[in-house]
């Protein structure tokens, strides 16, 4: 037999590696959900920030030694806890906060590793969607504490500096602490509207990154991705049919993402879109979740919104649409949320179930009202249906309104073109 | 990411303290560069004396001035490297400075700028 040609000592570097790649890993996997429980049992968001980089630190020097632990998760935990704790003894001689946090910390017990470990994200997207704190603070604090997202990637996404948004973290963080917002999940009287400044949050997020058709857009469609991420992990801590409508309105609206725009940027409207680039997988989970959400019956207006985007994205063509369902969905949506934007998607699938002047009227009632008066979208609806009975004077003077009020370069382009269409 | 953390401060203020504050400072100092070590946040850091000499060039020729680039009471007097995930993560170690503690009484301050990756305009 031959002798073996690596030398034993590369098996002990192969091991090295392989804790080295686990480490890796279990930061992808793990970090988040290590910083929430951190966050809990330390009770304050940068302790915790500064005990999540030490235990992986901890972990790159020892795991390659010792091996990787049974249960890394449980390990990050219990060793950015007592390294956490170390650093507040060191520092409770000239720093008040320490002095408070390092008795906090050593009244709450130890949670072994063998334990199962509380699953703490939901405290952190409570938290960082807390009504107190500003808006856009909010979204801000949750894609970079419960997703990861650095504040470099987060400000190229909402076209701002670095430093602005950093601050922004950085003020909420210090409301969060001052005010001694609660980590807790709310109770379920206050869930409903808690919950809502939650969906309000992953919703911006995912409009910012949706609506993203110039400049730095790549960055800015991951936005969305990252938006979607967040709905599934909210599904599956906190079932609750809103949630679920949120994630199947997101599905449903990026499954159309690659059909949506020309190779050049322009807008190409859903009944002359190629349904053949929808995302079929994306439909079929958006629409199943929107069954469920409904079947609940304490279902809300992001379900609705998904029910509307599932009957458009279910249909095999434009002409196949069941605009008698759509007009239906508007009724009871209206209901639930009651605005002229929501009055006039209505007015527009009315349009399609009865003809161009059953729209007509209620838009021209809305106007009336001067409640969407500035809203270039109203004007442009009103511009094609007008177009469609052949009242080209009435439309070209609604399509000015509209281009005059738009600010999308492709929306521009858009109504330019359907000018140019009516003088020929 | 790397990022520069320029503490600044004030000499004349400084020269006010005693002996025994001076050594509390000093001794607070040596804790926190021993943290910072462990961190892993570490890349470098350097106290500065405060004797400062420009050069610029004026007219087409280099000249020699002694004094800042830029007068203020404040003056650069130690800077920090760190290697940290994001700006927010720079904000937090840098806070852990004792300039950005003791600014009141003597001054201290501390601006963070994030190292280009090569050249930029």
């Amino acid at each position: 037999m031959r002798e073996p040609l690596e030398p034993a000592v590369d098996a002990s570097q192969d091991t090295a590696q392989l804790a080295r790649a686990a480490v890796e890993a279990a930061w992808r996997a793990d970090s988040r959900r290590v910083l929430a429980t951190l966050i809990r049992l330390l009770g304050d968001f940068d302790l915790a920030e500064e005990a999540l980089g030490e235990a992986f630190a901890t972990a790159l020097e020892s795991w390659p030694r010792e091996g990787v632990p049974r249960n890394p998760r449980a390990w990050l935990v219990s060793t950015g806890r007592f390294r956490a704790l170390d650093t507040l003894r060191r520092r409770r001689h000239f720093d008040a906060l320490a002095a408070r946090l390092v008795e906090r910390v050593e009244a709450e017990p130890d949670e072994h590793e063998d334990v199962e470990l509380a699953d703490d994200r939901l405290r952190l997207i409570f938290t960082c969607c807390h009504p107190a704190l500003a808006p856009e603070a909010r979204v801000a604090l949750t894609l970079r504490e419960v997703c990861g997202l650095t504040t470099e990637e987060l400000a190229r996404s909402f076209l701002s500096s670095a430093p602005t948004v950093a601050q922004r973290i950085v003020r909420a963080k210090a409301h969060i602490r001052e005010a001694r917002l609660p980590y807790r999940v709310p109770s379920r009287a206050e869930l409903p509207a808690r919950l809502d400044a939650v969906l309000q949050v992953i919703y911006l997020a995912f409009n910012e990154g949706y609506s993203a058709s110039t400049g730095a857009s790549l960055t800015r469609a991951a936005l969305s991705g990252e938006a979607i991420r967040l709905g599934r992990l909210l599904v599956e801590l906190l079932p609750e049919p809103e949630a679920q409508g949120l994630l199947a309105l997101m599905l449903l609206h990026d499954a159309r993402r690659a059909a949506r725009a020309t190779p050049e940027g322009d807008l190409i409207l859903i009944e002359d879109q190629d349904r053949s680039l929808w995302n079929a997988a994306q439909i079929a989970e958006g629409g199943a979740l929107v069954e469920r959400a409904i079947a609940t019956r304490r279902f809300g207006a992001y379900t609705l919104q998904a029910a509307i985007a599932a009957v458009h994205a279910e249909a095999p063509s434009a002409a196949a649409t069941d605009w008698e369902e759509l007009v239906a969905l508007y009724d009871l949506l209206l209901r639930a949320l009651p605005t002229p934007v929501v009055e006039l998607n209505r007015a527009m699938a009315l349009a399609m179930r009865d003809g161009p002047a059953a729209g007509l009227a209620p838009i021209d009632a809305l106007l009336a009202r001067g409640e969407l008066r500035d809203y270039h979208l109203a004007h442009a609806a009103r511009a094609d249906l007008c177009r469609r009975l052949g009242r080209a004077t009435e439309a070209r003077a609604s399509y000015e309104r509209a281009l005059g009020l738009a600010r999308q370069e492709p929306e521009r382009r858009f109504l330019e073109r359907r000018l140019r269409e009516l003088s020929n | 990411m790397k990022y520069l953390c320029l503490a600044y401060g004030d000499r004349a203020k400084m020269s006010k303290l005693s002996k025994s504050e001076f050594e509390a400072l000093v001794a607070r100092c040596k804790v926190h560069d021993a943290e910072l070590q462990k961190s892993g946040h570490y890349v470098s850091a350097q106290s500065l004396e405060w004797d400062v000499t420009t050069i610029r060039a004026r007219d087409g020729k280099t000249v020699v001035t002694d004094g800042p680039f830029v007068e203020t009471r404040e003056t650069v007097g130690g800077l920090v490297v760190i290697e940290a995930r994001d700006l927010n993560e720079a904000i937090r170690i840098a806070s852990l400075h004792p300039a950005a503690h003791l600014g009141e009484q003597l001054g201290w301050g501390i601006e963070i700028r994030p190292i280009a990756d090569g050249c930029h305009q």
